[in-house]
């Protein structure tokens, strides 16, 4: 907004220059009374409480009554040395890989396919679509019968003899030991991937079928004119179009999954040597089943440092793509 | 048509945000006139729920009213097992400074290092002075609910916690009588599982039916005393008794379902119920689910012993209910607590809910055969107070533990789940 009015000032007379500027000061008041409240709330609200979050990591409360004696970083030292957060940054990295991975993937596949103007696009658009209106808990839930040994489709495999017994799996897939977990693939974590996935694969799908619509058929024309194939089409020309829409979808896939917690909470819990926890999970059993407080805090500090991450560099990119 | 639509939907968030605000501030300036209807209320917060649980509550409810009709009750109930998400509701609203006006909470450390020490109770000796009842429950449950001299919540109910429940059909097909000692126990586990039974149904979903079975394990191996001692700190957690109880328990964990971490408690009560598995530790509450849920005959379906070694022990879970600070009438809370710890009170609430009264004058004649013999065993065994239901310690040890647990269910290392233990002693003093 700025560069644009001294764009502006530059080609106005002095005498109208003076006027202009008392009018966009007048404009740029009200404009900023319109928006003091939501300020002043969001002040409140979000940074106060994530300073006073953070204020409290590095305290000793840790227990039913407050203490605020300053513990410097012991929170945080205790959690790196702790074989439950390992395992969850473990968890949380694993789970962030697979499930962004196969939603960009799937949701691309499924948009490219409904692109090619087949018949009841909308109905199967919806199909698609519909598992996103639905809460993380409903979805956790019914995963968690479907998917549980006991009952739903491991019921049908093991009429094929294929082993049930994976979504209790203890195992770690190419694990090899750092710290004081093994590091690798939680056979475990795969149901929630399949859940997750099942849920946001409508989403990605949805953002990637407005990407292919946004561009111009002449592009497709032009590449078909110069003799490429369909295949090469969509290699070369519209996948790497598609690319604004794929950063995207993996910073909003991000998000979701570093700070995922309803969903793991309703399907599998924390899981048998915390195979499926993740530090939502912790953080809630530590703050409020344990009253360790500042434990609690210190997760949730190292939870919003690690979705920063991904936000911060996109926000920064994003602002100077609009100026 | 539109633009009307996002008219009315713009006035509509206007009006509810003004609203918001309002409640905002009357609840700020706490005895104005907003919020009035909510302070008469008697709000009474448990995590009662369940089928057996929620009738002996309600019929609780009914009784109070019946004796007090111009006082309103509310039933603040949140569901979960073993209270674990009222517990977290209940500590947000306590850290608020928005107490119910009673709440359930477990005699013992749960109640005196958690609320007590952070000084949120009010003591109750001139309630239990007026209505007599210091020698109407036993001397070591008033000490479970008492402080430095001050007693802090009247003890509704006493369930068991050592309980060996068995599918008497698969016990007989088996040829095998319920087992007195661990001997007995591997003996027959062993004869199961060559059968092709699962021996001991194990749902630790959530870990604290894992710490209950060691528990009971623990109690059996070093008994009441030494058991009672490791929390006070004059028995260390890497005591060789603590150590042997682990391997015992390692041991045990062998014999147990595959799918035990994706099942809850009474997914594992079910089994036996069904005859999948043979055996199962659990509190008495499982009784409740045998008999209301899956319509099993006490001692016709289902038995019924004392786990391996604890034949003269009673692990006590005791629901009490107390009275928090900055509660706006707590005469009316006293009321009911009077309700809560008569003879009539226990006796509505507790042959519903499948416990048994923590009273020692109430009358038998109602309960039903499991209910007698614990009554009887109330009277004369060593009591020990649960750690998983936070009786024993204060919640950051147990949180603790559970999470050693579900360690060790896992990987079976002993040494480092008694490293563990002896890591988290740190936080029994709190």
């Amino acid at each position: 907004m700025e560069p644009s009015i001294t764009k502006q000032e530059t080609v106005v007379l002095p005498a109208a220059r003076a006027r202009k500027k008392k009018k966009m000061t007048a404009d740029r008041l009200l404009a900023f009374s319109f928006i003091l409240p939501s300020i002043v709330l969001v002040a409140i609200f979000v940074y106060g409480f994530i300073g006073w979050t953070g204020y409290v990591s590095l305290s000793n409360w840790n227990t039913l009554v407050p203490d605020f004696s300053f513990a410097g970083l012991k929170n945080y030292i205790f959690l790196f040395q702790d074989f439950r957060f390992q395992a969850d940054l473990r968890n949380t990295l694993i789970f962030t890989i697979l499930f962004i991975a196969v939603v960009a993937i799937v949701g691309q596949l499924l948009a490219i396919f409904l692109d090619q103007k087949i018949r009841g696009e909308s109905i199967f658009r919806n199909i698609f679509f519909f598992p996103m209106a639905l809460s993380f808990v409903v979805t956790g839930v019914v995963w968690q019968w479907l998917l549980n040994p006991t009952t739903g489709v491991n019921l049908f495999l093991k009429k094929f003899g294929l082993e049930s017994m994976w979504y209790t799996d203890t195992n770690i897939l190419a694990g090899f030991k750092v710290g004081k977990i093994e590091f690798g693939v939680p056979v475990a974590i795969i149901a929630v991937v399949i859940a997750a996935v099942w849920q946001m694969t409508g989403f990605s799908l949805a953002m990637y079928l407005a990407g292919l619509r946004a561009i111009p058929e002449e592009l497709k024309e032009a590449a078909r004119m110069d003799g490429a194939s369909e295949f090469t089409i969509y290699r070369k020309v519209i996948i790497p179009l598609l690319k604004p829409i794929t950063v995207s979808v993996i910073i909003i896939m991000a998000h979701i999954s570093l700070k995922i917690f309803d969903l793991i909470y309703a399907m599998t819990g924390p899981g048998a040597n915390f195979v499926t926890d993740v530090p939502g999970v912790y953080m809630f059993e530590a703050t409020f089943r344990g009253n360790y407080y500042a434990n609690g805090a210190a997760i949730a500090i190292i939870m919003l440092l690690s979705v920063a991450i991904f936000i911060v560099p996109y926000l920064i990119s994003s602002r100077k793509g609009e100026s | 048509m539109k633009k009307k639509l996002i008219l009315a939907l713009s006035l509509l968030l206007a009006f509810s945000m003004a609203l918001a605000g309002c409640s905002d501030s009357s609840s700020g300036g706490k005895t104005e006139g907003g919020s009035k209807g909510k302070e008469d209320k008697l709000e009474i917060f448990s995590w009662w729920t369940g089928a057996g649980e929620e009738d002996g509550l309600k019929a609780l409810l009914k009784l109070f009213k019946e004796k007090n009709p111009d006082i309103p009750v509310q039933n603040a109930a949140v569901a979960g097992g073993a209270g674990t998400n009222a517990k977290a509701v209940l500590a947000s609203r306590m850290q608020g400074d928005d107490p119910p006006a009673t709440f359930q909470v477990h005699g013992g450390a749960e109640l005196n290092s958690g609320w007590v020490a952070a000084g949120k109770m009010e003591p109750l000796n001139d309630l239990y002075e007026n209505e007599g009842w210091k020698d109407k429950f036993p001397q070591s449950l008033i000490d479970m609910v008492s402080k430095d001299g001050s007693i802090y919540s009247v003890p509704v109910n006493i369930h068991r916690g050592n309980v060996l429940w068995y599918n008497k059909k698969v016990f007989a097909d088996n040829g095998i009588t319920p087992p007195k000692t661990f001997d007995e126990f591997f003996a027959a586990a062993d004869k199961l599982k060559k059968a092709g039974v699962t021996p001991l149904a194990l749902g630790d979903k959530e870990p604290w039916t894992a710490t209950m079975l060691f528990e009971d394990i623990l109690l059996g191996t070093i008994g009441v005393e030494n058991y009672t001692k490791l929390w006070t700190g004059e028995v260390p957690l890497d005591d060789p008794g603590v150590v042997e109880a682990a391997e015992t328990f390692k041991k045990m964990l062998s014999y147990i379902n595959d799918d035990h971490s994706s099942r809850n408690w009474q997914d594992a009560a079910q089994m036996v119920g069904k005859g999948e598995a043979a055996m199962n530790v659990m509190g008495d509450w499982a009784k409740g689910y045998f008999v209301n849920d899956l319509k099993l005959k006490t001692n016709e379906d289902f038995g019924y012993i004392t786990t391996p070694g604890t034949e003269n022990s009673f692990m006590v879970i005791t629901d009490t209910f107390g009275l928090p600070k900055g509660v706006k009438n707590p005469d009316d809370v006293k009321k009911f607590l009077s309700v809560l710890g008569s003879v009539e009170g226990q006796d509505a609430f507790n042959p519903l809910k499948g416990s048994i009264p923590a009273r020692t004058d109430a009358d038998q004649s109602k309960y039903d055969e499991y209910g007698k013999q614990t009554i009887a065993d109330f009277g004369k065994a060593e009591l020990a107070a649960s750690l998983a239901h936070g009786s024993a310690a204060p919640e950051g040890f147990v949180t603790k533990v559970n999470q050693a647990i579900n360690i060790f269910v896992t990987q079976k290392e002993v040494k480092q789940f008694v490293d563990s233990l002896k890591a988290a002693s740190g936080d029994l003093k709190k």
